[in-house]
């Protein structure tokens, strides 16, 4: 390990020995979130997301494009994250690496899974024609837990995205000529309407350092972690989704406190994403 | 658009603006905390924030300069930003646009202080609406200064161009795609410096020394916002906000 992790990891273990973290937070406390919708004119749908000094923007674009042949009256989705130098000194720019591919597939899973997205209502015409979603992640600040803020910024973009039926009028009216069918789904949809969703899982996410678990990690917390758990739950209390990193382990009894833990917070943040999403 | 609706009538724009008037612009410095220095800035539509990172050690080390530092701007657009879906990463567009930002600002900053390292300049258009590469210029400008990097001058951006046989300040986005020229230029305010100017369309003479002219009426104008932004800053932090 590097010079500076270790002494970081030495002096947040003696804090957490006697039960505390650097910035005073309780082992179990998130840091104050902030939710920001509808900042990009030009997106479907947009939110800022603040966690601590986190700072993540997601847009939305929707597209019409082709099913996948195994979903033929599915609306389909892409989710892709960008850690931009803007955002860290050691983000470099070029292609993604292998822990923004975590990181979107992370967010990707806990949206697609949890069936968030009422796709068949995405269908345009079965076989041929369906909206395509596009959930880009932006990274503008990195202080930790990037999966929690990118995964609550694309939940607040999807819910507050308006399906462009005005921008696609065009496409859709070229189109009728070879699927005639397209005209009952604009007779159907005459102008943009909301995407169509279920109720949001929102996922928490704890780090393992030194033999005690810490929600919400900042980045000094997230450097020195041996594992880490991000639990996504809904609002009955629900699991709907989990993903283990790093190297080390947990025993049973820290994943069942963990997944509490993420319950308890989870309900919180729900409500916190209602509100801000004028709901 | 329609070829009947008029960009320029009764001595009014579209949007209702003057000829020599500028969108609506808001700059705050300081947003960012991992970055040394960071500017939002919101120019008409435009929505853009920079980051800067260094003077430190420049990486792959052929990069090195021995003798000064490298000046490296990165202009990216994110996917969401334009009405079709921008494939992310960066394509000859944002290459070039990072490439001329890269040289208008290691002529302002005092690059021979600073030899083997880089300054990076981290600009990303969160909402593109016209005019962003004047938009980036001038927000990685104020982030430059709230990361304390030694300049000569603060540089500022702004475009003229042409619509409907007039000459006009700050085009906005059906003014760029169907107005005739587009001229952004970036200068040192203080000396009167020119430090970036592309053109395209048709202008002649005299046009380009009136849109030139109003240029740099516009980037007075904008200089003035972003030295308030970063007056604003420091007067909040000597005030302990």
């Amino acid at each position: 390990m590097p010079i500076t992790p270790s002494i970081k990891r030495d002096y947040l273990s003696k804090l957490a020995e006697n039960g505390k973290r650097e910035d005073g937070r309780k082992f179990d406390e998130f840091r104050k979130i902030e939710i920001e919708t509808g900042i990009v004119d030009k997106a479907e749908g947009s939110a800022k997301v603040k966690i601590g000094n986190t700072q993540v923007i997601a847009g939305i674009k929707m597209d019409i494009g082709e099913p996948y042949p195994d979903t033929p009256d599915e609306g389909a989705m892409s989710t892709a994250a960008e850690l931009i130098p803007l955002a860290s000194p050691d983000f470099e720019s070029g292609p993604p690496r292998a822990d923004a591919i975590e990181l979107a597939r992370v967010v990707d899973r806990g949206i697609r899974e949890s069936g968030l997205i009422e796709v068949k209502k995405l269908c345009i015409e079965s076989g041929e024609k369906v909206w395509i979603i596009f959930i880009d992640i932006h990274i503008l600040d990195y202080d930790g837990n990037l999966f929690d803020a990118a995964s609550l910024a694309s939940l607040a973009a999807l819910m507050t995205t308006n399906i462009p039926i005005d921008r696609a009028k065009a496409t859709l009216e070229r189109l009728k000529d070879k699927f005639p069918s397209i005209g009952q789904y604009l007779n159907d949809h005459p102008e943009d309407y909301k995407l169509p969703l279920t109720d949001p899982p929102v996922s928490c996410t704890s780090v393992k350092y030194n033999g005690v678990v810490v929600m919400d990690p900042s980045l000094d917390e997230e450097e020195i972690a041996e594992a880490r758990l991000t639990v996504a739950t809904d609002k009955n209390g629900d699991i709907r989704a989990m993903q283990k990193g790093l190297n080390g382990s947990f025993s049973t009894d820290e994943i069942k406190k963990v997944i509490k833990a993420s319950i308890d917070n989870g309900k919180k943040i729900q409500e916190q994403l209602y509100k801000s999403v004028g709901k | 658009m329609d070829a009947d609706i008029k960009l320029f009538e009764n001595g009014k724009r579209l949007d209702g603006r003057k000829p020599d008037e500028l969108r609506k612009i808001k700059i705050e410095a300081g947003v960012l905390h991992r970055a040394e220095g960071s500017c939002y800035l919101e120019w008409g539509g435009n929505k853009v924030i920079a980051a800067v990172y260094g003077p430190r050690e420049a990486i792959p080390r052929h990069t090195q300069n021995p003798l000064r530092a490298i000046v490296n701007a990165k202009y990216n657009m994110a996917a969401f930003s334009v009405d079709e879906r921008k494939r992310p990463g960066p394509d000859r567009r944002s290459r070039e646009i990072s490439k001329v930002i890269s040289e208008a600002l290691e002529n302002i900053i005092l690059v021979e202080k600073y030899p083997r390292a880089s300054i990076d300049v981290n600009i990303e258009v969160l909402n593109a609406e016209a005019g962003t590469r004047c938009a980036g210029l001038t927000a990685a400008a104020v982030a430059l200064v709230d990361a304390g990097i030694p300049m000569r001058d603060i540089p500022v951006a702004c475009a003229a161009g042409k619509i409907e046989d007039q000459v006009v300040l700050d085009l906005g986005k059906d003014e760029d795609n169907y107005g005739t020229a587009d001229l952004p230029v970036a200068i040192a305010p203080r000396t009167g410096e020119i430090l970036l100017l592309q053109m395209d369309g048709h202008l002649t003479l005299e046009e380009f020394d009136k849109a030139l002219d109003l240029a740099i009426k516009g980037c007075h104008i904008i200089s003035d916002i972003q030295k308030k932004a970063i007056m604003e800053k420091y007067q909040s932090v000597s005030e302990g906000k």
